[in-house]
């Protein structure tokens, strides 16, 4: 099962590693981990995607929760959520293809955020299965080079993830 | 008042009533050592290697209940402590390493004696600090030891650099600490306390197996006095050795690979088990699977919420200090009024006692070779009274836990989750030094003792009366034991050849050594080298080399498939 875990942990020198050690050290998958200060500088917050039983995802919470850095714990994907993942993309954009890609774009409500004679940049966020069906849409030899931010999580309606 | 960092830190361990640190100089800790030279309510011990300086931390730790203490040197200083941290982490055990860093502008640029010390010790302490600033010295020292002591216990290690410890500000000791998010929970959930005495009370079969949690949380009285109304039997894993008393009826020895058929038995067909401070590991339940496979319903109580529910599903976790947990479960116990099923438990003591009868510890001793059981036996029998041991790991380990019967706790300082070969003699030289006048043995065997030797050097300077009983058999038993059995009697390198006279070697590090080849002589060289009080005496005891340790379960077997002896096999 995949789950998406969000943590609060002290922005300190460290914490990222003494996580993502965590992950290695005991052999749990991490699919993708994305990280940033929050509002409140002395707090980051992180997204792991992770899969595993049901036994895993209680022991990997666990252990997280064991971290002294690390503040919170949810697993957002155990109720009603919000996921969002960004794609830049950058693509090749010559004779037919750049008409193509123009619309491409516009159907996954992307945007080109920069245009050479030769390539675009795309921008677009969504879902990781809405990131995944572009870029299976549009033709491989015309994908030159993509990164993607990994998944970013937050729970729906009241619930609030806060010290 | 204005300080340096170097002097922070020495206030700080003074503030902390810190007796003894375990250290070896270097560059980048000599402004801390010079400020040790200028005090002296810090002692410091001087180890040879500092894989010992963090063991002896280890066994003063073990055998009192306080934090033990090392202090490195950068580089090489930190990652020879790296073996004693591990070996610390596994075994929960409070400790506070203190390691020198390059100056904080040399860090990263592959200094002389660098090493990410923070990033290598990382998976083996509870938490680690690096000190950027000297302002942050005392908080985190004062953090150090909090978390080191609090909890699940384990080792803290704070690196400082050396620009650092030679900077000043204006020092106070914070006298409270908080950390916002590291907040371990000490009561158990009353309901659940609740659930787990009906579950108790409701037992057929019921047992009580518990764990190092017991010794840590210093619970032994409060575990027997629980164990005592409800007259369960009990077992202990090596690490809980001590936790009850072994000279109770009610006892069944140590469970695990190599213990006693009756407890390992009981463990496997009891109803209801209640594990305290223990985390089902796999050298005490072997196969998961197997252990599952027979229907009982568990209560496990843990400081550790990650150790329940890890290995073996439970039906009533409880998380919290054993110490607070046993005293809720006593008054719950005690308000019912209610007692377990008296028919019921009466039959269950019959059957274990059947299984007690087989005498699963029995051996042949001999007239002609000297048996590694007998040694321990009339160890225990001569100073069983007031004896401290430690032991290396090996076969030896598992003689001294088996013939050893532990009536107190922090009398016993074993590595169990590491595994720690050398851990014995630095082990005993930290228990000697809480306790000056106790007598500490070091079990240990001709391979494990080789790998802290030079220790006997330490204990020359600081006239530390140990007692050194190595069970020499020439070989690194365990290994040859598997090899036996599981290898075809193919003795891969597991045979010592060229093997010093120890008594010898001894001699030559100013203490007093002897070889003892016949059963005969066993009793009485323990009874001159205990009546020598203030030396150390290395006994050298030629053991009969083929001997193995009996009971085992092999590996992914189950706990009811014990093979008793050789003849098992």
């Amino acid at each position: 099962m995949r789950h998406v875990l969000s943590l609060l942990l002290e922005n300190e020198a460290g914490a990222l590693s003494r996580v993502s050690g965590l992950f290695s050290s005991r052999g749990y998958n991490i699919e993708s981990l994305t990280v940033a200060p929050t509002e409140d500088a002395s707090l980051s917050r992180m997204t792991v995607v992770t899969t595993g039983s049901d036994d895993v995802v209680e022991q990997i919470t666990k252990q997280l929760n064991k971290l002294v850095d690390v503040v919170k714990v949810v697993d957002v994907s155990e109720a009603p959520h919000i996921e969002r993942e960004l794609l830049l993309a950058k693509v090749r954009a010559i004779g037919p293809a750049r008409e193509e890609m123009k619309r491409m774009a516009d159907i996954f409500r992307g945007r080109i955020v920069d245009v050479s004679e030769t390539t675009y940049v795309i921008e677009l966020t969504g879902t990781q299965d809405k990131l995944d069906s572009f870029l299976a849409a549009i033709s491989s030899e015309l994908i030159l080079e993509t990164t993607r931010s990994g998944v970013c999580g937050i729970g729906r309606g009241d619930r609030v993830l806060k010290v | 008042m204005v300080l340096t960092g170097a002097e922070i830190v020495v206030r700080c361990l003074q503030e902390e009533k810190v007796e003894y640190v375990f250290g070896y100089p270097g560059g980048a800790v000599l402004f801390l050592y010079d400020e040790l030279f200028k005090q002296d309510a810090v002692r410091h011990v001087l180890v040879r290697h500092e894989q010992a300086a963090v063991h002896a931390a280890d066994g003063y730790a073990r055998t009192t209940d306080r934090v033990g203490v090392a202090l490195v040197t950068s580089g090489p200083g930190a990652t020879n402590a790296v073996t004693g941290i591990a070996t610390a982490y596994m075994d929960s055990i409070p400790l506070v390493i203190i390691s020198g860093q390059v100056p904080t502008a040399a860090i990263g640029l592959d200094a002389f004696q660098e090493v990410d010390t923070v990033g290598i010790t990382r998976p083996c302490v509870k938490h680690n600090f690096l000190v950027k600033d000297v302002r942050d010295i005392a908080e985190t020292i004062k953090k150090a030891f909090h978390i080191a002591r609090t909890g699940r216990p384990g080792p803290v290690l704070v690196d400082i650099p050396k620009d650092v410890s030679a900077q000043r500000c204006e020092f106070a000791y914070p006298k409270s600490v908080s950390i916002r998010s590291y907040n371990p929970v000490l009561k158990g959930h009353s309901g659940q306390v609740r659930k787990a005495v009906q579950l108790l009370l409701e037992a057929k079969r019921p047992m009580i197996y518990t764990g190092g949690g017991v010794i840590l949380s210093d619970a032994a009285a409060k575990l027997t006095r629980l164990a005592r109304l409800l007259d369960f039997p009990v077992t202990n894993t090596l690490m809980g050795l001590g936790g009850f008393p072994a000279s109770d009826r009610q006892f069944v020895g140590m469970l695990g690979m190599h213990g006693t058929y009756e407890a390992n038995m009981a463990m496997h067909y009891c109803d209801v088990l209640l594990a305290v401070g223990a985390r089902f590991d796999d050298r005490v339940i072997g196969n998961t699977a197997h252990f599952t496979q027979e229907p009982r319903r568990i209560v496990h109580v843990d400081i550790d919420p990650s150790s329940i529910s890890k290995r073996v599903k439970v039906d009533v976790p409880i998380v919290g200090d054993v110490g607070e947990v046993l005293d809720e479960m006593i008054a719950v116990l005690e308000a019912e009024r209610a007692r377990p099923d008296a028919a019921a438990l009466a039959d269950w003591w019959r059957q274990v006692e059947q299984w007690r009868s087989r005498d699963s510890l029995g051996f042949r001793n001999s007239d002609e070779i000297i048996k590694p059981q007998f040694v321990v036996s009339k160890l225990w029998e001569l100073m069983g009274d007031e004896l401290i041991v430690t032991t290396d790991v090996g076969q030896h380990q598992m003689w001294a836990a088996q013939y050893c019967r532990f009536d107190q706790p922090r009398r016993w300082a074993t590595s169990g989750g590491l595994g720690t070969m050398g851990f014995g003699l630095p082990a005993a030289m930290g228990a000697q030094f809480a306790h000056p006048d106790k007598p500490v043995a070091c079990i240990t065997g001709e391979g494990s003792i080789q790998m802290c030797i030079q220790e006997l050097s330490t204990c020359k300077q600081y006239r530390l009366p140990l007692k050194v009983l190595s069970l020499n058999n020439r070989y690194l038993g365990m290994v040859r034991q598997w090899q036996e059995i599981f290898h075809g009697n193919r003795y891969s390198e597991s045979y010592m050849d060229s093997l010093p006279d120890f008594a010898k070697l001894a001699e030559a590090y100013g203490h007093i050594g002897l070889q003892v080849t016949r059963p005969g002589d066993v009793e009485g060289a323990l009874r001159e080298a205990f009546a020598r009080k203030n030396d150390l005496v290395f006994i050298d005891f030629q053991i009969d080399p083929t001997e193995n340790v009996y009971p085992m379960i092999q590996g992914g077997k189950g706990l009811n498939e014990m093979i008793l002896s050789s003849e098992d096999l």
